[in-house]
């Protein structure tokens, strides 16, 4: 109702007054002004619109994992070896590898000399990294963090400051489909399919469990089957805008067909290794079983919430590092199994870190600046980076010495071989992320 | 959908629809979105009483007899704090490292939180019960808004009878004072809980609370308040607490310093707070473009369209009515703007829509309370569990390839009692032996005004009507087509299976996830 920003751009605010204090997630892309706008917007060079650029193979896959909540950087990444760290977090700091020997709730070592380790119950990451096929970067953040989770996760997922426009994996497609969206080539699992994957062509797929991934009223009368796909194949009927809510509704039915032929295809077979149960696990095991049977997904986003810790951290945040190592590892030992671990990178990310004071329950609240994390045999392996200055900080918070959109940048072009700034619509100097 | 005539200009005010002009469709679309839908027979009766007493009907629930709820649904006790006895116990077999007693006290917290979660799931049953047969439809819509709005989410709580005192705190307030509410909201336990405000103490002040105060509750995200409003709020929350079910101010962990709040200096303590934010009118903004989504689209126009006007007027009117919300929805579903064609059939029905106005206007059975919970968790509306603090998005943000067949399997389900299996994870501790769980669905009575003296129903005509009353507008031609030669197909005659199977087709079309 009210434009703050004082954006004459009619599509941005017209993007404002919908979505006030609500998210972008799945409404990308609901007028034809805005449509026009983006595709404007990226004005590219015409050789742009090729796919892949030479060298850099098609079959490269992305797996992005999201910590929603905004994960503890700190303790993810512990600098054990400063003073200042243990001072502002009395109860929550993580001990050095020597002085948790005993009780096994030390640091894990990864860089003794700076003294930098990892949390305790990271022990299938940590092995990654001593494999050589895992990296950290450290400090991440951007300009003027925002501290609301809902904001800061859009900035992430559109790699705007704003939080304005469509996702940064959704240009990605739309700026290599060449103007047609590629089916199932991009898949999330999980209830909502994230802004990050919204481009203005592309849509995502998302599905939380493949086997209701159908109607089961095919199975009651092969006629009733028949006029069900006649219905649901069609995709946009004569005369229906296909901006409004039934074009939206009509192609989203026809998605929804198309996918579900090819993903429950792909689950019939078991998996080549044993994963543990846990959520993250499942959504992992279900993106190794798709890579296997060679869909042509590009990328594939998984999630994993919780994170939130403002109160009694210690526990649940410790879980949560068990979780995320252990299917980090099993996820890689089965693209290894398959020998599909040269040609998937997975990227962890949390829209923010946490503070770097611990606050009176037991807990942390909303930071900025938190490391993240590559796996797959193409990483430029270890610690990258610096750790952020526990002393000098902004507010009690971290400042950040790479901008996330660095990382973007290298795995848009590095990895997926794509023009980083037609995607990002701005230059980022690239991380050396990939090796 | 299509329309041949002349579509009239949006209005830009709160200007009444003419009576005359309120027929069965209006009432249709009325009875839809201030409720979830009925059948042709309750429509009627709806359309035949007029616009301002149908309206009033809705609004005024008050008269309408509502099922009371027994002081002893459910049980307060299950997680109860320790009394001073268990706790010195606890501590007594702490200091003497006696693991026997220890682990006894472990299994008891264990069984308690077992039984808790098992209460939860039965609040849950028996509200989605409530969204689905009350007599008061409004009621029951305007708490699941609240819920959603200020969104409580259990894992974080662990307390049932905690979730359950919110939602009849919701219930109580439905249609009532808006600023009340956000009075009544700081003194919940169960908020308090969720937002850490039981956490927040002068020496250390937790933010959480006073920022989706602001950011979300009250005047949306980014409207006139600053970082610094949001610490001196939080200032103003401390010692904001409770104690077993109720509220608690404990004012030795209250910061009665003075502090400055969008740009009021005094000794503020959240109730100052919250009246301080209501000079704002953002507030009134907000709540109202919240509103309009819910019962009016999803999808507003933009900045200079007319419904930029209607929303100022909207605010503008539930400012003056002082923040009630029933004088305010009464206007808004008298409202021209309101039956407008755009705004009809132009909303995606949320899962716990999509679910309870199927049964009510088709008439299914209910099936099984257990199984539809699960259905509308997979279409991404697990209630007594928002996503978030933000609540659920809605529109659009409910439909994606899976929530897609979901949507198409619950109602097959609703019809047939088959394909029970669109939940996956069913429990097995929940009583679900209801009577109706393998009825057959008869939904004849939806086509029985079409019957002739002959006692015979003209099958085209009987179809064009199903699909206008299930899908709420003018079917696409291509639709009519489509389902007038299935029936012919198989005999022509639309009654019995034949009018099961028309129906789970129906069920199927892209049109029917509007309302």
């Amino acid at each position: 109702m009210h434009d703050t920003t004082g954006q004459s751009d009619n599509t941005f605010t017209r993007r404002r007054f919908l979505h006030q204090g609500l998210t972008f997630a799945s409404l990308a892309a609901t007028t034809p002004l805005f449509v026009e706008r983006s595709a404007r917007a990226m004005t590219l060079p015409l050789g742009s619109l090729i796919a892949s650029q030479p060298g850099v193979p098609e079959d490269h896959v992305l797996v992005v994992v999201q910590l929603g909540g905004g994960n503890d950087g700190l303790n993810t990444v512990v600098p054990y070896g400063d003073p200042a760290y243990h001072r502002a977090r009395p109860a929550l700091a993580i001990r050095s590898p020597r002085d948790g020997a005993a009780q096994r709730n030390g640091a894990l070592t990864i860089d003794d000399n700076s003294g930098i380790g990892l949390h305790p119950n990271l022990t299938g990451f940590k092995s990654l990294m001593d494999d050589g096929v895992a990296c950290v970067v450290q400090g991440v953040g951007y300009p003027n963090p925002n501290r609301s989770h809902f904001t800061s996760m859009d900035i992430w997922h559109t790699a705007n400051e704003r939080a304005q426009g469509h996702g940064w994996i959704g240009r990605y497609f739309d700026n290599t489909c060449g103007g047609t969206p590629v089916p199932e080539g991009s898949i999330a699992i999980g209830r909502e399919a994230p802004l990050a994957m919204q481009g203005s062509i592309q849509k995502p797929v998302a599905f939380e469990s493949a086997e209701l991934f159908r109607w089961l009223g095919e199975d009651l009368n092969p006629d009733l089957g028949r006029t069900y796909q006649k219905i649901n194949r069609g995709g946009e009927l004569p005369d229906v805008e296909p901006e409004s809510q039934l074009g939206f509704l009509m192609r989203t039915a026809l998605d929804a067909q198309v996918s579900s032929d090819r993903i429950r295809n792909a689950m019939e077979k078991t998996p080549l290794v044993r994963y543990p149960r846990n959520r993250l696990a499942d959504q992992l095991r279900t993106v190794a079983a798709m890579i296997r049977d060679g869909m042509r997904t590009r990328v594939y986003y998984v999630s994993l919430g919780g994170f939130d810790t403002h109160a009694n951290q210690a526990g649940s945040h410790g879980n949560l590092m068990r979780q995320l190592g252990s299917s980090l590892q099993t996820f890689h030992s089965d693209l290894k199994a398959q020998g599909n671990s040269g040609r998937v990178l997975t990227m962890v990310f949390s829209e923010f870190g946490r503070r770097v004071a611990q606050n009176a329950s037991g807990g942390t609240d909303h930071g900025t600046a938190a490391p993240m994390y590559l796996v797959g045999d193409m990483v430029r392996p270890g610690l990258l980076g610096n750790h952020p200055s526990l002393t000098n900080l902004d507010q009690g918070d971290l400042r950040f010495n790479v901008d996330f959109r660095s990382i973007y940048a290298a795995v848009i072009e590095d990895w997926m071989g794509a023009d980083a700034n037609a995607v990002l619509g701005k230059r980022y100097p690239k991380a050396k992320v990939i090796a | 959908m299509q329309t041949a005539t002349r579509i009239p200009a949006l209005d830009s005010t709160l200007r009444p629809l003419a009576s005359r002009d309120f027929d069965y469709w209006k009432a249709h679309h009325l009875l839809v979105r201030a409720g979830f839908g009925g059948t042709p027979e309750e429509v009627r009766s709806l359309a035949a009483m007029g616009l301002d007493d149908a309206v009033d009907h809705l609004v005024d629930y008050r008269s309408i007899p509502a099922e009371p709820v027994a002081a002893d649904t459910f049980d307060k006790d299950i997680m109860r704090p320790a009394t001073t006895q268990e706790r010195q116990a606890a501590r007594r077999a702490r200091t003497r490292g006696d693991e026997a007693a220890l682990e006894r006290f472990r299994r008891d917290r264990q069984r308690r939180q077992q039984a808790d979660r098992r209460q939860m799931r039965a609040f849950q049953r028996w509200w989605l019960r409530r969204l689905i047969e009350t007599e008061r439809p409004l009621e029951e819509k305007m708490t699941l808004f609240w819920h959603g709005h200020f969104a409580t989410g259990y894992r974080t709580i662990e307390d049932s009878y905690h979730m359950f005192q919110q939602n009849q705190l919701f219930r109580r307030f439905a249609v009532g004072n808006f600023k009340q509410l956000a009075h009544a909201i700081i003194h919940d336990p169960a908020m308090l809980r969720y937002l850490n405000n039981n956490r927040n103490v002068w020496r250390r002040p937790n933010e959480n609370l006073a920022r989706e105060l602001m950011e979300l509750f009250t005047l949306g995200e980014g409207n006139g308040y600053t970082e610094d409003d949001i610490k001196q709020g939080a200032r103003a929350l401390t010692g904001y607490t409770y104690r077993d079910d109720a509220f608690e101010f404990r004012a030795e962990q209250h910061d009665d310093g003075p502090k400055r709040i969008l740009g009021r200096t005094g000794p503020w303590d959240g109730d100052d707070f919250i009246d301080i934010i209501f000079t704002q009118n953002y507030v009134s903004e907000y709540i109202c473009l919240k509103l309009y989504r819910w019962f009016v689209h999803d999808l507003p126009d933009g900045p200079g369209g007319p419904t930029t006007a209607f929303l100022r007027r909207m605010a503008r009117d539930f400012r003056q009515h002082d923040y009630n919300v029933k004088p305010l929805l009464r206007s808004l579903f008298r409202s021209r703007h309101f039956y407008h064609p755009t705004n009809v059939a132009a909303q995606i029905k949320s899962p716990i829509q999509l679910i309870a106005q199927s049964i009510r206007s088709l008439g299914t059975p209910p099936r099984d309370f257990g199984t539809l919970l699960e259905a509308a968790a997979l279409m991404g509306q697990n209630i007594g569990h928002p996503p978030s603090v933000k609540g659920w998005d809605g529109g659009r943000a409910w439909i994606n390839t899976a929530t897609m067949f979901v949507r198409h399997n619950v109602l097959l389900y609703l019809m047939t009692g088959r394909g029970a299996d669109v939940s996956a994870r069913r429990r097995r501790d929940e009583p679900s032996a209801r009577p109706d769980r393998n009825r057959p669905f008869d939904a004849d009575h939806l086509i029985a005004h079409l019957r002739g003296t002959d006692g015979r129903v003209d099958a085209d005509e009987a179809t064009l009507y199903l699909l206008r009353f299930t899908l709420g507008g003018e079917p696409h031609p291509d639709r009519v087509e489509l389902l007038r030669s299935f029936v012919n197909r198989r005999g022509g005659r639309l009654e019995g299976p034949m009018m099961t199977a028309a129906l789970a087709l129906i069920a199927t079309m892209p049109e029917f996830q509007l309302c």
